[in-house]
């Protein structure tokens, strides 16, 4: 019997190879074939285990798919909050099960819509929210104690969770019922998506204030999901948005350890977001690695004890910057790969992308051909019948091995600079990321790398297909909404509720109090961000390139 | 005469952090042998104007993602004009469906490149087609 070396070596003929890198889409050059000596020797147990079980590498949960499906949780949000709510009722009564709220700019970046930095962009990318009253439209109808809400919103969401939290209060339902995720990922918006207020420091303390607030308040409530989308939609590969995702969340579990709080009694409330790129066998290997390493590390670097502070559970999403302007019907095929991708790697809960989502946003038809492959997926394909069904594969061991590897590499890294906020200082990471995108794209360029339909199989025409428009209309109505809600609210009860947020921005007493109680004041999302200006100062874009 | 060096200024307008194709663009055409000054994230109209006057710039690449370009592109030119400085050279890129394209060229924008431009295309018509400001 021969060796892989000789088996190379004899019978392989890299001359029949065809022309091309055999790499990931991230650069890994990837070998002709896989055997168990590629495999990390560490043994069954120790490397993978069963589901349910430490590591967690074959999944969180030891029935995963068979006990329940992941859930589908498609992303929306336009226009003025009953526009928004329309949609959201239309998704429930499509068989989806949770929701997923899109805000736009202006209040993702703390602004009202009155604000004149608002100007063109209210209700554009997502849904304008000022303001409880705004809330409660946008859930209006929906029993905020029975449907688990994502919202994806960063800089601001102390506020939008206080604003969430007063809704379920006015719809009779207490804190210790509500349950959903907020994004809350401060660390990768300096990284990554770059939506920021104050500096690092000050953004850090908001949301470790929210982890102990929920831990304590509003238990079923994620209070922050640590992503690394966003990493790898700016452009990083997928170990670098492996290692800076996990180096992340190591920085808020030492922040909040820090603080005094218990590890058990807050991280079994923290999740995770991903993406999920085009290239299968890597992005398979991404989310087991991921799983493997956050267990091996809250175990060892914090002493966790409860299984579910070792359990990495994930959101995941497809990837929006793989999808084509050209041709864009093929974008279908590329999000139900994706998606294929993420079910095969054990992913929680799921968005799926719309094909003409990089034109505009989503019309109500492609969204539900986006939610329709979620659900052939689950129901026709046959793969949520078993467990990890590709592990054991050689391939995709080896690849888990190769990311954990590599991404405990970045982890030394940053943790010889002193951790991740000093590691964003210097801009280790937002120059990793530039530099890995720069190359993709020379790479596209000259043709090492494919995107079908961009550089390689192109037509001359388009196909048309029809877009959303949002109504510029809709920007001068919520403007008027905002300014009148203003006009009419008691200023003398809502100057002293202000006044207490500021307080606890410069006593260190836990911001989230205080912010409900200024919401129900109907303090606007503008209101609050600017004491956060006023107090911790404003950030600013080193621009670096 | 010597050739003076095209100075461009890639500018970030809007509340978007879409910065990835502006800095890819900003390295392209530094690359590409011209001054290449970044403004930066979530710059307003009125800090990109002022920025192309103190910088002396012959062009402004605008980079939009969120769906704002029709209030954005016009508002940088007028401001342009309104300091004196109306004959930079304004172009830019985004998710710009072409009927909007058209408009903006008719309101004095240059070029529009869409997804899919490639970085090559975009040096090559910043060197054809931006010429030095007396």
């Amino acid at each position: 019997m021969s060796t892989k070396q000789e088996w190379l070596k004899k019978t392989y003929s890299g001359g029949k190879e065809r022309p091309v890198r055999f790499s990931t889409i991230s650069d890994l050059e990837v070998e002709p074939l896989y055997t168990p000596e590629d495999v990390d020797g560490d043994g069954y147990e120790a490397s993978l285990g069963y589901p349910g079980e430490y590591p967690y590498t074959r999944g969180v949960y030891e029935s995963m798919y068979r006990g329940r499906l992941w859930t589908m949780r498609q992303f929306a949000g336009f226009g003025l909050a009953e526009d928004t709510n329309a949609r959201f009722r239309f998704l429930l009564s499509q068989g989806q099960d949770g929701l997923s709220t899109a805000f736009d700019m202006p209040t993702l970046m703390g602004y009202d819509a009155d604000h004149e930095r608002a100007m063109g962009e209210v209700g554009r990318e997502g849904v304008s929210v000022s303001s409880v009253h705004d809330m409660a439209r946008l859930f209006d109808q929906i029993p905020v104690g029975k449907v688990s809400t994502s919202m994806t919103v960063n800089c601001s969401a102390s506020v939008l969770l206080a604003t969430y939290l007063v809704v379920a209060e006015r719809q009779g339902v207490p804190w210790s019922q509500v349950s959903g995720t907020i994004q809350n990922d401060m660390l990768k918006e300096f990284i990554a998506q770059k939506e920021w207020i104050c500096p690092p420091a000050p953004s850090l303390r908001i949301v470790t204030d929210m982890i102990e607030f929920c831990a304590k308040k509003a238990p079923r409530f994620h209070p922050v999901s640590i992503s690394g989308y966003h990493i790898r939609e700016a452009g990083s590969t997928a170990l670098q948005e492996l290692a800076f995702t996990i180096a992340d969340g190591l920085c808020y579990v030492q922040d909040a350890v820090d603080r005094g709080l218990d590890v058990d009694d807050f991280a079994p409330h923290l999740s995770f977001f991903w993406d999920l790129h085009s290239d299968f066998l890597e992005e398979v290997a991404k989310l087991r690695a991921g799983r493997r390493m956050w267990a091996r590390l809250m175990k060892q670097r914090f002493g966790a004890k409860n299984p579910r502070s070792l359990m990495l559970r994930t959101h995941a999403q497809t990837a929006g910057v793989s999808l084509t302007a050209q041709q864009p019907i093929n974008n279908v095929v590329r999000v139900a790969l994706q998606a294929l991708a993420g079910v095969m790697g054990g992913v929680q809960s799921m968005h799926t992308n719309s094909m003409d989502e990089t034109l505009a946003l989503p019309t109500e038809q492609a969204v539900m051909v986006a939610l329709r492959t979620q659900q052939i997926i689950a129901e026709e394909t046959g793969v949520t019948n078993t467990i990890d069904p590709l592990g054991g594969s050689y391939a995709i061991e080896a690849l888990t091995d190769r990311m954990e590897h590599g991404a405990m590499e970045y982890i030394r890294k940053i943790d010889e600079m002193g951790g991740m906020l000093k590691a964003i200082d210097k801009g280790y990471p937002q120059r990793e990321i530039a530099e890995a995108a720069f190359t993709y794209q020379r790479q596209l360029e000259q043709g090492i790398k494919t995107v079908v339909g961009v550089n390689k199989y192109t037509i001359p025409e388009e196909i048309p297909i029809e877009l959303l428009k949002i109504d510029a209309a809709i920007e001068e109505r919520q403007i008027q909404r905002v300014r009148k809600m203003k006009r009419d609210r008691n200023g003398v009860v809502l100057k002293e509720a202000l006044r207490r947020v500021s307080e606890a921005c410069r006593s260190g007493e836990n911001l989230m109090e205080p912010i409900c109680e200024a919401v129900r004041r109907e303090a606007t999302v503008g209101e609050i961000s600017d004491i956060f200006r006023t107090e911790f100062g404003v950030y600013k874009d080193p621009g670096w390139i | 005469m010597a050739d003076k060096r095209l100075r461009i200024l890639v500018a970030k307008p809007g509340l978007d952090g879409h910065d990835r194709g502006a800095k890819i663009i900003a390295r392209a055409l530094r690359d590409g042998g011209f001054e290449v000054i970044y403004t930066g994230l979530h710059q307003t109209p009125e800090m990109i104007a002022e920025a192309a006057v103190q910088e002396d710039v012959d062009a402004v690449g605008l980079s939009i993602l969120s769906g704002a370009h029709m209030t954005l592109f016009p508002e940088v030119i007028r401001l342009l004009k309104d300091k004196g400085a109306g004959d930079v050279a304004v172009f830019g890129g985004g998710i710009i469906p072409e009927e909007d394209a058209k408009k903006l060229r008719s309101l004095g924008v240059k070029e529009i490149f869409t997804p899919g431009a490639s970085t090559e295309d975009i040096v090559k018509w910043v060197r054809e087609n931006v010429q030095p400001r007396e």
